[in-house]
């Protein structure tokens, strides 16, 4: 198979762009991102169990004015994922794939994330 | 419980999938139900901590409910984003030596954090008072 050039069947490329392939594609972005998140909160946790001298290093990085930024990108990626997996967790049972329901639930997914996102930032981030 | 979609007669001649995609499934289903209460539990004390600094949150993590938790959580989301990654990087990387590289370079890291974290949270809670 290897260095054989062969056309490839239409891909993605030949579908006008949906909500649902959107949300699909977010939902591996997201994932991903809170892969590297959930590196950060490890690093966290291992300063706080090293004193307060480390713990106070590591707190300055995190609580500066340029890591906001990938803190609020870091929670719309936990809030989105979180909803749109309930929504996979739906589909497990089969439920929900009507195209009316399909997009409806994947807007309620992106107003949640938004909404829960605004939230947590302002209590525990801004 | 152990759930196979494989029927008897084709477990019986070694039929099915060859690398475990039913055993996958299951557990990334198994650690998202997990996390639908660990996350939401963790952004919501995170939010109504007081503050972050060192004593705050370390008096809040000697919490033998905190302690419990974290550690569930550390160990759901290292399996999650394990399996998570595993199917990301087998899709995108096509060289068979890279990819298999790379799934077992994730693997360890997400052993390695994993361990690291839930050793911090146990030293945390088993230390002196913050």
């Amino acid at each position: 198979m290897h260095g054989v050039s062969r056309p490839l069947s239409p891909h993605l490329t030949v579908y006008r762009w949906q909500i649902t392939m959107a949300l699909s594609s977010l939902h591996r972005i997201t994932g991903g991102l809170l892969s590297l998140g959930a590196v950060a909160l490890a690093v966290w946790l291992v300063a706080l169990a090293s004193g307060s001298h480390a713990y106070s290093g590591v707190r300055e990085v995190y609580a500066s004015a340029w890591f906001k930024l990938p803190l609020v990108a870091w929670t719309f990626c936990f809030f989105f994922h979180l909803a749109n997996g309930v929504r996979h967790l739906a589909w497990d049972t089969g439920a929900g794939f009507e195209r009316s329901r399909i997009r409806a639930t994947g807007w309620a997914v992106v107003l949640f994330a938004f909404v829960a996102t605004a939230l947590f930032s302002w209590f525990a981030i801004v | 419980m152990k759930v196979s979609l494989v029927t008897p007669l084709n477990r019986v001649l070694g039929l099915g999938t060859a690398s475990g995609a039913g055993e996958h499934w299951w557990m990334q289903r198994l650690t998202a139900v997990a996390l639908l209460p660990l996350g939401l539990w963790l952004a919501l004390s995170l939010a109504r901590l007081p503050g972050f600094d060192y004593v705050t949150v370390v008096q809040w993590v000697q919490r033998p409910v905190t302690s419990i938790l974290l550690i569930l959580t550390v160990l759901a989301v290292g399996y999650h984003s394990y399996l998570g990654l595993q199917v990301i990087i087998e899709d995108y990387v096509h060289a068979k030596a890279l990819k298999v590289l790379a799934v077992m370079g994730s693997a360890l890291a997400h052993a390695a954090l994993s361990i690291a974290a839930l050793f911090a949270i146990l030293k945390i809670a088993f230390g002196p008072v913050g």
